[in-house]
This record gives structure tokens, C-alpha cells and sequence, in this order.
């Protein structure tokens, strides 16, 4: 009895923070303005992409440089849908993630083959051949080529007396708790005990009779939906897209988002995104021109000082409760 | 253990809610005024260019700019008011573009933007800022469709369009060689189909007859060796080369590699001496024709003209330093004067409306730097300012402009 009351005050102490954090998030259209709800929004949408990648490097132990190109083939698959077949939304969204699922399979299988830098430099081409890809004159007719294809931005429905960001952040804030808590689900299941074993001991892993071959590429396709669906969203908050918007460097910053937030560590993938999307400008307001070798000197700062990211900062208190006395 | 716990759950969620709460407060608590982006004092004005990033080169319009509106403030500024110039970093990225745009228009609140660099940072902030009623001032981008003024009332262009330049080749050709047998090589995208629109409607019902043979490249493609030698074996006499600087070194290179001797346009993004006559050989670059419509500082025609002489010292005093060899430093400085002509028209009806009306109603103005005869002219209807070339002939290593004032009529 008093063991249950003990972990049931425990457990309310530790939906203190999330809770909190999510009423806030809901009330922040209150306060804020137009601008701010899309920079927030973008921040979710990284979050996302920084998720997927997570379970992928954190949790299977798979690195990818190249996890841009599912967030265009997300972006794309919604942009085209919503554009030319007049697909609404809330449908474009899911069909974005499976594309970008199926894609993710596909780039997975092959990629068993491979490990640690020559996977990396796998993904590192699907990056660089990505745009050039989308700029292919076959799909121009599809994919509108260079110009890129302009998106329209979700509208309140029920003549509810929403602005457009406003709709598009809550939109976003149901698919950034979604995602998050699939992927918490994800990790604590069995699936997520195998991959997790995949990446700590192959070799014991397989004895134990855990499918690599399965679990390492199912990772690759669910992190490339979760890339997928924040392309999506990413496609719809911007209201366009175009080639030039998913060059290598996209891969790169999910990736610098997943190491400052923290690697195996989930809600990292907030302090990551926000990281990303935010200190680039802080940089740009301290120098112009030198502004990625300011961006540079903090990144290797962070590194430095504090190699597991925010994750450094996890309750403890957490890994001492597991203890039974 | 239990109260560091709770202690510490509720930091987390005060940071957070706290850290959450402030990303909503801005600076927005700006004095409201009669107009967006005017007081008294000021007139704010947009603006995003790749200051990082592979087009960082692109940066010095921006900066010179930036030059000549300090130079304009320190003489009085426009109607007694102040040009407060934000430029923003968007290294060439559309979303970074649309971020930046909406962080002047939303944060800044600035009045309009103005000649954001690169035709896809246009397209990407076109929908917004005609959403939201924001003059999108004199785009920094040559592509046709980033103007029209039925569909982007709020979208005023500036330099002549790809289209307007092809369509002038076409006409020197009718003018000169009525009876040419032309060669087209174009780069397969946008760019290049927007130039070869130009080149066929500008000969009109002769297209079909006089071009005899068309090939095409991929950005992608390591050499164009291939299309130059299927367009000589056309017998054609005459050449429009419509390639990256990259790609037209190629090709003048092959075309004096095989023997041919067309007569050769090429297209007045690729006419570097440096970057595109010298590797490809200046021997072979001999006598090829392009356009301009500014004067180029290292032109000797040009050296005492008052104009050349003011802008010289303009550099001097606001941009010590900087590359006066540079075209983009008179790029620059043209278009910061086609902004304050607008500001001026407008008087003190700053009013985002009235800034677009007084936009399309630029009367045949002829701004310092460009060539004498060329103007900039626009109306409702017509949201092109500059549709006249001049052609100008390769001589030495030298750009030697020759013959009349060429205008290729309406953009589309």
C-alpha cells in the first residue's frame, strides 16, 4: 500500500514538468504573435525530425547523415498532393510519413551492409544527390523543378476564430505529442528493448534470437516517417518549398539538434531543436559575416563542456527511484 | 530525496514555462504609428541576402546599399525622414528566407522589402508578402514569373528579365542576320527555358524556320563538348549560348577547339572577362555579343563622367576598400536610388498602398550609372522598370557597347 502511494507521488512529481510544459505551449497563441507561433512551430517540426533520428542513432545504434532527404520526400509528397490532387491536409500529413517510411525501408535494407563511417558516408550521398535529384527534368512535372512548388497554409475549420499560424501551431503541437509519445512507446516496448540491444551487442543480441536485419530496418523506415511527417509540416508552415531547401546542410542540423539535445535521450530532441533553429540567429547578431564561425565556436563549446548535450541535465532522481530498497 | 525531487520538477517546469513564456513576448511593443514602418523620424526597410552560405558573394549588393542609404541620411534623408535599412542573413535558404522576411515584417515591422537576392529567396517570401499586403520591392531576380502584376499586385520587379534579354538577341538577329541559321544551347531548367521563351517569341514566326538546332545541358553535366559539335554539324551561323559562367567557358573553348565560327550571343549573367573569357581564351572570346544596361566602372569610356567620378568617390568615402571592379557595387547602387526616387514619390503618404502606387508610376526616371537612353519605366499594368539593353561587342579584353538603345517591350 504505501509502496503504491510512494510511486504514485513520484510519478506525479515527475508529470509536474511535461504537464506544465504542454499547458504553457497551449496558451502561448494567447500572448504571441503571428511570427513567434512560427518560429515555434518550426521548432516542433525539428523536433520531430531530431526524434526520428534519435530512435535511429540513440536507440539502434544506426548513424545517417542523410536524414534530410526524407524530410523533402515528405515535403514534396505533401506539397504535391495538397497542390495538384487537392488532397486536404490532415490527409497529406500521414501519407507524407508513410512515403517517407517506405523510402526509409528501402534506403535500410541495402544499408545492413554497412556500418559506422561507411553507413555515414552512404547517407552522406543520399544527401548531396538529394536536390539534384529534385531538380531532375523527368520530375519537373511533379516536383515543379527549380521554382520550387508554393503550399498552402491549413485553415481553422468551423469557421473557428483561429489565424492561419495559429491553427497550423496547434496542428503541429497534436503531431509533435503524438510523435513523441509513439516514440516513448516505441523505446520502453519490446521492439524498442531489441533495437536497443541491437545497438549495445549485436553479437548477443542475435543470440539472444533478435532479428537484426528486421529491427535495423525498421528503424531506418520509422525514423525516415518521423522525418517525413516533419517535413510535411515544414512544407505547410513555410508555404513553399523548393530544392535549395534541403541541401545537406538540413541533414547536418537534425543531426547537431540530436547531439545537443542529447543521443538516447528523447525529450532532447526540444532543447536540440530550439538549439538549432535560435542560435544561428543569436550568432548572425553578434557578427554577419562571421556568423557560422560564431555558431561554430558555441557548437564546440557545447560539445566540450557538456559532451551529452542537454541530456546531461535528466532528473537523475529518475534512474534512483528504479532502485527498490 | 522526496522535496530535492519535487524541488527540482518544479524548476524544470518554471524554466520551461518561463523560457516559453518569453519566446512570446517581443519587442513588438514598438510605438504604433499612423504607418508600418514610418515615424516621424524613420522609414524602415526590409531586406535578406546570403551574407553566409555558397552565394555569400551575392552580399555586396546588400552592403552597398547599406552604403547608400547612409550616405542619403547624411544628406537629410528622404523628406526629412531617415532610411533605416535591416538586412537580414538567409544564406540563399528559402525557409531561412521566409523566417528573416517575416521577422521584418512581423518583429521589425518594416515598411516594405527590398531587393532580397536570388529569384527562389523571392518565390519563396511572393505568397506572404503579397498575403499580407507587404511591397515586395525590386527583386533582386531576372526570372519572368516573379512578376505579374495581376497575380502579385504587391510584387515590383527590376532588372530586365531573362525573357526581355533573349527577346533583344532576337531582334539583332532579325535586324542584322534576316537570313541566320541559329544554334540555341540552354541550360535545362527554369533559367534556361525562361531565355529560350524570349529567344522564339522574339522572332516571332520566323522562330520555327530560323533556329535550326537546339541542344540542352544539366546543371549536373561535367562537359557540353557533346552539344557544341551537334550544333555545329547543323551548319548553323549563328550561336546563343545560354550557360552558366561555368559552362560558357566550355563552350566558347570548343567552339574555337572545332573550328566554328558562328556569330556569338551569349547571355549577360556569363560575360566576366575573369571568370569565363580568360580560361575559355580571350583569343577565342573575340567579338562575341552581349547586353548591359548599367555602366561598368572598369569601362575607360566611362572614366571622367561625372556620374562614374560621383559614384567612385561615394565608394571612397561610405565602402573604403571594396572592389570598384566589382559590377555588383554599381548594382547596387542603381537600384538603393530606384528605392528613394519610390520613398520620394510617395511624400509623406507612407502608406504601404501608396508606396506600390508610386511604384508602378516610375516616369521614365533615368537613375545615375545606366547606360545613357536606358530608363526605368513602369505602370499598373507593367511592373517591369528596366526593358532595354544596349549591345555591347568583346574587343581586346574589353566590353565595347555599340549600337542603339534596345527595348524589348512589355516582360511577358
Amino acid at each position: 500500500m504505501t509502496t503504491n502511494l510512494l510511486s504514485l507521488r513520484v510519478a506525479s512529481q515527475h508529470l509536474l514538468a511535461p504537464v506544465g510544459i504542454v499547458l504553457a505551449s497551449m496558451a502561448l497563441p494567447a500572448i504571441a504573435n503571428g511570427f513567434v507561433l512560427f518560429q515555434a512551430t518550426q521548432v516542433m517540426v525539428f523536433a520531430v525530425a531530431i526524434l526520428g533520428l534519435n530512435l535511429l542513432v540513440g536507440f539502434s545504434g544506426q548513424l545517417s547523415l542523410g536524414h534530410g532527404a526524407f524530410f523533402a520526400i515528405g515535403a514534396y509528397v505533401a506539397a504535391i498532393l495538397m497542390g495538384q490532387y487537392d488532397v486536404p491536409y490532415w490527409l497529406a500529413l500521414p501519407a507524407a510519413g508513410v512515403v517517407a517510411f517506405v523510402f526509409g525501408l528501402l534506403f535500410g535494407l541495402p544499408a545492413l551492409r554497412l556500418e559506422g563511417v561507411y553507413l555515414a558516408l552512404a547517407t552522406f550521398s543520399l544527401a548531396i544527390a538529394t536536390p539534384q535529384i529534385l531538380k531532375l527534368s523527368v520530375l519537373t512535372p511533379l516536383t515543379g523543378g527549380s521554382p520550387g512548388i508554393a503550399v498552402s497554409k491549413p485553415q481553422a475549420p468551423l469557421g473557428l476564430p483561429l489565424t492561419d499560424d495559429q491553427w497550423l501551431y496547434y496542428i503541429a503541437l497534436c503531431v509533435t505529442g503524438a510523435q513523441y509519445l509513439l516514440a516513448r512507446n516505441l523505446v520502453s516496448s519490446r521492439s524498442g528493448l531489441a533495437m536497443l540491444a541491437v545497438k549495445e551487442d549485436p553479437v548477443a543480441a542475435k543470440a539472444m534470437g533478435v532479428n537484426l536485419s528486421v529491427y535495423k530496418t525498421l528503424a531506418f523506415g520509422t525514423s525516415a516517417a518521423f522525418n517525413g511527417i516533419a517535413g510535411a509540416l515544414s512544407a505547410m508552415a513555410v508555404q513553399y518549398i523548393s530544392p535549395d531547401s534541403f541541401t545537406f546542410y538540413l541533414s547536418a542540423s537534425i543531426l547537431v539538434g540530436l547531439v545537443v539535445g542529447g543521443v538516447g535521450w528523447l525529450p532532447g530532441a526540444f532543447f536540440g531543436a530550439l538549439f538549432v533553429l535560435l542560435v544561428p540567429n543569436l550568432a548572425e547578431g553578434l557578427s554577419k559575416g562571421l556568423s557560422g564561425a560564431v555558431y561554430g565556436a558555441i557548437l564546440i563549446a557545447l560539445i566540450f563542456f557538456l559532451p551529452s548535450g542537454a541530456s546531461t541535465f535528466r532528473s537523475a532522481s529518475l534512474l534512483r527511484t528504479r532502485r527498490k530498497p | 530525496m522526496k522535496t530535492t525531487t519535487r524541488r527540482q520538477a518544479l524548476r524544470t517546469s518554471a524554466a520551461a514555462m518561463a523560457s516559453l513564456l518569453s519566446f512570446g513576448l517581443t519587442p513588438a511593443w514598438a510605438q504604433k504609428t499612423a504607418y508600418p514602418g514610418v515615424t516621424d523620424n524613420e522609414i524602415r526597410i526590409g531586406n535578406t541576402a546570403p551574407y553566409s552560405g555558397p552565394g555569400s558573394a551575392y552580399s555586396t549588393i546588400a552592403k552597398v546599399e547599406a552604403a547608400y542609404f547612409r550616405m542619403v541620411n547624411d544628406n537629410g534623408g528622404v523628406n526629412g525622414r531617415k532610411i533605416n535599412f535591416i538586412s537580414y542573413d538567409d544564406a540563399l535558404s528559402p525557409p531561412k528566407t521566409v523566417e528573416q522576411t517575416r521577422k521584418l515584417v512581423e518583429s521589425d515591422e518594416v515598411l516594405a522589402m527590398f531587393n532580397t537576392i536570388g529569384t527562389a529567396a523571392n518565390l519563396a517570401a511572393q505568397k506572404y508578402l503579397n498575403a499580407k499586403q507587404v511591397p515586395q520591392l525590386l527583386v533582386g531576380g531576372g526570372a519572368t514569373h516573379l512578376v505579374d502584376a495581376k497575380k502579385y499586385p504587391w510584387t515590383l520587379g527590376w532588372q530586365p528579365t531573362y525573357y526581355s534579354e533573349a527577346v533583344i538577341y532576337a531582334k539583332h538577329i532579325l535586324a542584322n542576320h534576316p537570313n541566320a541559321r541559329i544554334a540555341v544551347i540552354s541550360q535545362n531548367d527554369d533559367f534556361g527555358k525562361d531565355y529560350l521563351g524570349g529567344l522564339k517569341d522574339g522572332l516571332g514566326d520566323k522562330a520555327k524556320s530560323m533556329i535550326v538546332s537546339e541542344a540542352t545541358y544539366e546543371p549536373s553535366d561535367p562537359t557540353v563538348d557533346s552539344q557544341v559539335l551537334k550544333l555545329k554539324a547543323s551548319g548553323a551561323d549563328v550561336l546563343v549560348n545560354i550557360t552558366t559562367p561555368k559552362f560558357a567557358s566550355q563552350v566558347i573553348k570548343k567552339v574555337a577547339e572545332i573550328g566554328w565560327k558562328p556569330t556569338h550571343f551569349l547571355i549577360n549573367i556569363s560575360v566576366s572577362v575573369g571568370a569565363v573569357m580568360k580560361p575559355a581564351g580571350i583569343e577565342n572570346s573575340q567579338g562575341i555579343l552581349s547586353t548591359a544596361y548599367l555602366m561598368e566602372s572598369t569601362d575607360a569610356r566611362w572614366k571622367d563622367h561625372p556620374d562614374m567620378k560621383a559614384w567612385s568617390a561615394f565608394m571612397d568615402k561610405y565602402l573604403p576598400g571594396a572592389n570598384k571592379a566589382d559590377s555588383m557595387n554599381v548594382y547596387g547602387y542603381v537600384t538603393a536610388q530606384a528605392l528613394v526616387q519610390i520613398l520620394k514619390q510617395c511624400g509623406d503618404d507612407l502608406s504601404r498602398a501608396n508606396v506600390m502606387k508610386q511604384a508602378a508610376s516610375l516616369n521614365k526616371v533615368a537613375f545615375k550609372l545606366m547606360l545613357p537612353g536606358i530608363f526605368a519605366n513602369t505602370t499598373a499594368a507593367d511592373l517591369y522598370p528596366i526593358q532595354q539593353l544596349q549591345m555591347m561587342r568583346l574587343k581586346g579584353e574589353q566590353w565595347e557597347l555599340f549600337g542603339p538603345i534596345i527595348s524589348s517591350g512589355a516582360g511577358q
